[in-house]
């Protein structure tokens, strides 16, 4: 049944949260400035609360069941994260207190500097970037601003493998790069050829997602970064796929020479319906100067009686600031909890069990669906939804038909280099059962698509809504529910 | 704990798999890299995580230990229990960007209502999902600016009283672009409210005029006599808004903005040492297709239900690439539900009162102060929200030193910023001050001067 | 699929037709087909801009997509086709009519030697 939205749900009168009446002498309020009219909503307490239970109770999440979607890395976000970055000590800290108030604040982010760039093989991190789409631009403007501090002004071409996420030439044209596109051999790795041939003096860089999006180990990795590095260029790695990796192998040092994670997707901070991400970016030594403003660093080392202090610094040569503030802190506090309750063996096993189960899926899915790239697979894997003989079923029906079985459909239509594509990440937080019962849920929809194909194209069929009218929402372009306001009146 | 396999799961699945151990999954990894040392400490146990993460949060001393001033970007606010203890439901933060509408209505339904709200407290058509943070939402919006023009307007005039720190992030975000040009908040073109020497600036090549309102300094300033030089010259304006003022203040859409963004993090978002916040973005009809990020839209399902889903996505970087004119793929769920709930719980009554509380101790603490010997408001004859200038006779450090020895924390060190602004502090006045807070303060700064 | 005899294409689908030294542009029936619903055109250009080739014309969007359509010739823009900036859907009806994009002075005519006839064109099609 549709919820109401907050406007319908309003009565004049009404009032949730108030507050008390001020106890200084009051002042006036410049009448000049002040708004005609506030419509906003008046809705009793309670009524708020049953109003966004009931919309949580329209989604599916992770804590409900299996959420296998490609290239996101929806595991387990654990609630002991929850309960850290909600400590007082740490919540109610201002980002603009005095630097010897927040000591505390101020070690979690140098140790964690330092983890994040050990794990990953690298000299030093950033954690200022909000979101992994922001630490690949953080890592464009250090490969520019390195380029430009040499003097080698006409580096402007950036190669991004076909397979890559779409934020990879964004980034690059935000910074003014001309980004090339790098074709995939048949195995799935960068072609080597294409890329000799890509290579010269106006070379700036790569971006290379290792594993890649097909899920697959670069075969080429060491190959890559040589000749990227003989033509003078660097090598941005994007570290969406970290998961697979972790304990595993340290792209720094293979030759990577900067790289993002996303806090969310390798270090189970929580995807929040869309964000808020942690782009944190390593760095090798020669690119350390670069990192953006702030960074923290160990002020004075201490002794016997007195603890190191900590404090922000420039790097002196930093491309500057790209936020407010500190990064998202609230979400370091979460992967620093996660970090330490793992360690080296924890995080080995997290990447071990996450490409263990995405073999299983793969082995046991790749009879019924076709795997284009059929080798072992990372973290995780593509299909096709798509089979000759039933032409008029997608992967978008698939996906749909899985909702009925109560599953999070995988990313469709990603990568663009496979046809249909399906791609799964199981994740290492599930077990074997959910993995078969999953299984059983493909097969039996590869049979319907054959038996009942009309079950497909007319699904979800349990869900709060069924398929949405896109292209009517792109028409009608409705973005609010608000009533008409006074002042439009006139 | 947190991988569920048994030893049998292990071996029964290598087996479906075809091979021995779990290290074989790994050959193609080079040899010489495979299975690195990782220098981390030994791990810990939920207990013991809890225990050290405890210990390090207390190493600091909070907004609730001292008496806060500080304002200058992130404010503190009640934040009603109602809003976490929602927040907190796994339904909503365990789930992913709403892609799939039909098991997504929950996220999809929420952020419609937060861009509803936005729309309407700023007096803006539309509102997007949101942006990382204020200052990210403002360069987004000289992206917007500039390539409205397609760069044939080179030019984006910024006020000197706006932050710092989102004038730097947009120049940040700017860097690579040699053809744009950034200027206006110089020393020359200065602070002075009537802003005579920024309009004077406006031209046939400016895409851009950005002001916040209030502004940095906390000051009201009427910006209809620039946004009208503005569009007679066909440049757009964006105004940096303070999301707790305007439940007071005539919205910027009302007075001609083209663009709105601003901080959301007083909307019921923890200070949490700067993030993660929200920014939050609203244009005009005319500006519709040139919002980046995320956008939810109303339409209906097949069976003729009302439904909501993420549109007009061919302008984002998934489909566009290279051509997307941002590269931004989130936005702040979560953060922004945080602020849909805030909104509605306070709703009309609430929230006004928050902002009356705001407006109310502000300007008895800078009353108060003002009487201090030593002390003087630098803007007195400009009418300013819950945010003020104090200048004093001092040195700014020593005196900040001198109030945190008395449990205050008493502002934000201006000169850091502002040459032109010796000895000046900013101070930020919410719900969260009470009266004694103040009486103290003035207490301690009376010491000051007898010191 | 329609691929009108007397028009020039080029490999980006879009087409062109030159009459007294004046080019007509659009995108062709299969550029519309791939597309789907169009829900969106946004011009690059202005009226009076000196364009070559290759330059970018227009970005086209649909519910799930978005087209980049890039000048077959260089020249002087005359005119661009407002009407469809707010009936988009005329470039999904009429491709070849009233959905044409823009009107170029042709500066250069040997240019359009490089582009294919319609049957070139349609192997083309035939073959993706």
């Amino acid at each position: 049944m549709r919820e109401p939205t907050i406007f319908e749900l309003s009565s004049t009168g009404r009032t949730g949260v108030t507050f008390q009446e001020p106890d200084v002498p009051l002042s006036d309020f410049p009448q000049e400035f002040a708004r005609a009219d506030f419509p906003f909503p008046e809705i009793a307490e309670l009524g708020v609360v049953r109003h966004f239970t009931k919309l949580s109770q329209k989604n599916y999440a992770i804590d409900l069941g299996f959420y296998p979607l490609g290239s996101c890395t929806m595991k387990y976000n654990p609630k002991i994260n929850e309960a850290t970055a909600r400590y007082p000590g740490f919540a109610a800290t201002h980002p603009l207190q005095p630097e010897d108030t927040v000591q505390g604040n101020l070690y979690l982010m140098y140790t964690l500097q330092n983890w994040l760039a050990e794990i990953g093989g690298f000299a030093d991190a950033t954690l200022a970037p909000a979101a992994g789409a922001q630490g690949e631009l953080v890592g464009t403007m250090i490969i520019a601003k390195y380029h430009k501090d040499h003097g080698d002004l006409k580096r402007t071409r950036i190669l991004i493998p076909d397979s890559a996420h779409g934020t990879n030439p964004a980034s690059s044209a935000m910074l003014g790069f001309d980004p090339v596109q790098l074709p995939s051999d048949e195995r799935g790795n960068v072609d080597l050829n294409a890329l000799a041939e890509l290579c010269d003096d106006t070379l700036a860089g790569i971006m290379f997602t290792n594993p890649n999006t097909l899920g697959l180990f670069d075969e080429n990795t060491a190959e890559v970064i040589r000749i990227v590095h003989e033509a003078g260029g660097l090598v941005y790695g994007d570290g969406a796929n970290m998961n697979a990796l972790l304990g595993v192998f340290k792209p720094g040092e293979c030759g990577i020479d900067v790289m993002h994670y996303n806090l969310h997707k390798t270090f189970s901070t929580p995807h929040g319906g869309g964000g808020p991400g942690s782009g944190p970016v390593m760095v090798c030594q020669k690119l350390v100067d670069y990192l953006p403003d702030p960074h923290v660093i160990m002020t004075d080392p201490g002794d016997e009686e007195n603890p190191p202090t900590y404090g922000f610094a420039r790097p002196e040569k930093s491309i500057g600031r790209i936020k407010t503030f500190h990064g998202h802190f609230g979400m370091l506090v979460r992967a620093y909890t996660y970090i330490a309750m793992l360690g080296q063996e924890g995080l080995r096993d997290i990447a071990e069990k996450a490409v263990l189960n995405a073999n299983y899926l793969q082995a046991k899915l790749k009879g019924t669906y076709t795997l284009p790239y059929d080798r072992s697979c990372m973290h995780e894997f593509v299909l096709e939804g798509y089979w000759k003989d039933v032409p008029d079923i997608h992967a978008l029906d698939i996906a749909k038909r899985l909702m009925d079985y109560n599953f999070h459909p995988p990313t469709n239509y990603f990568p663009l280099i496979v046809h249909e594509a399906l791609m799964i990440e199981p994740t290492e937080t599930e077990n074997v059962e959910t993995l078969d019962r999953f299984v059983d849920a493909m097969l039996k929809i590869a049979e319907e698509a054959r038996t009942q194909p009309e079950l497909l194209k007319s699904a979800p069929h349990n869900t709060p809504v069924k398929r949405a009218d896109e292209l009517k929402a792109a028409k009608d372009l409705i973005f609010c529910c608000y009533p008409v306001r006074e002042w439009e009146k006139s | 704990m947190f991988t569920p396999h048994t030893k049998a799961d292990v071996e029964a699945m290598l087996k479906t798999i075809g091979v021995e151990k779990v290290e074989d999954l790994f050959k193609v990894v080079p040899d010489k890299n495979r299975f690195p040392d990782l220098n981390l400490p030994l791990p810990l146990s939920e207990m013991q995580a809890a225990t050290e993460l405890d210990s390090i949060a207390s190493a600091n001393a909070t907004t609730r230990d001292f008496i806060s001033f500080l304002g200058a970007g992130a404010y503190q606010h009640y934040i009603p229990a109602a809003v976490d203890n929602l927040l907190q439901r796994g339904e909503f933060y365990t789930a992913y960007t709403p892609y799939q509408p039909e098991i997504s209505q929950g996220t999809l339904q929420a952020i419609f209502e937060f861009q509803s709200l936005v729309s309407l407290l700023t007096g803006m058509d539309v509102s997007n999902a949101s942006h990382y943070d204020g200052a990210t939402a403002a360069a987004e919006a000289v992206i917007l600016a500039y390539s409205q023009f397609r760069g044939k307007r080179p030019k984006v005039l910024l006020s000197r009283a706006i932050n710092p720190q989102y004038r730097e992030v947009i120049r940040g975000y700017m860097q690579a672009n040699d053809a744009i040009s950034i200027v206006g908040d110089d020393p020359e073109t200065g602070i002075e409210p009537d802003l005579q020497k920024l309009i004077d600036q406006i031209d046939l090549d400016t895409c851009l005029v950005m002001v916040q309102y209030p502004d940095f300094f906390g000051r009201i300033i009427d910006y209809a006599p620039l946004i009208e030089a503005a569009h007679a010259q066909g440049a757009l304006v964006a105004v940096v808004a303070n999301p707790t003022a305007l439940a007071l203040l005539t919205p910027p859409g009302e007075i001609g903005a083209d663009i709105v963004v601003g901080e959301g993090q007083p909307l019921g978002i923890p200070l949490s040492y700067g993030g993660p916040y929200l920014g939050f973005f609203a244009v005009k009809n005319a500006l519709l297709r040139k919002i980046s990020g995320r956008l939810v839209g109303e339409t209906v399902d097949t069976q003729g239900e009302l439904a909501y889903v993420l549109t007009l996505t061919a302008r984002e970087q998934h489909i566009r690439r290279e051509k997307a004119s941002s590269n931004i793929c989130s936005n702040q769920g979560l953060m922004t539900l945080a602020a849909t709930i805030y909104m509605t719980l306070l709703g009309k009554t609430g929230f006004q009162q928050v902002a009356n509380l705001c407006y109310q101790n502000a300007h008895y603490a800078a009353n108060v102060v003002q009487e201090v010997p030593g002390f003087k408001l630098p803007f007195k004859s400009t009418p300013f929200f819950h945010e003020f200038v104090v200048q004093a006779n001092q040195n700014v450090p020593e005196l900040l030193a001198h109030l945190q020895d008395h449990g205050i924390l008493g502002g934000y060190d201006l000169n850091q910023d502002y040459p032109e602004l010796e000895g000046c502090l900013l101070m930020a006045v919410t719900e969260m001050i009470s009266r004694e807070d103040i009486d103290y303060l003035t207490d301690v700064l009376s010491e000051v001067k007898h010191a | 699929m329609l691929v009108p005899e007397e028009l020039k294409y080029q490999k980006t689908d879009e087409w062109v037709k030159v009459e007294n030294g004046i080019a007509t542009i659009g995108i062709t029936d299969f550029a519309q087909d791939s597309l789907s619903d169009v829900v969106f055109v946004e011009f690059a250009i202005d009226p009076d801009d000196e364009v070559s080739a290759g330059d970018s014309l227009a970005t086209i969007e649909s519910v799930k997509a978005a087209a980049e359509v890039v000048f077959p010739v260089s020249g002087k823009i005359l005119e661009v086709n407002q009407v469809l900036t707010d009936t988009p859907e005329l470039l999904n009806s009429e491709p070849y009519t009233g959905g044409w994009l823009a009107k170029v002075q042709v500066s250069d005519e040997s240019e359009l030697d490089k582009l294919m006839d319609a049957a070139a064109y349609d192997a083309y099609c035939q073959d993706r």
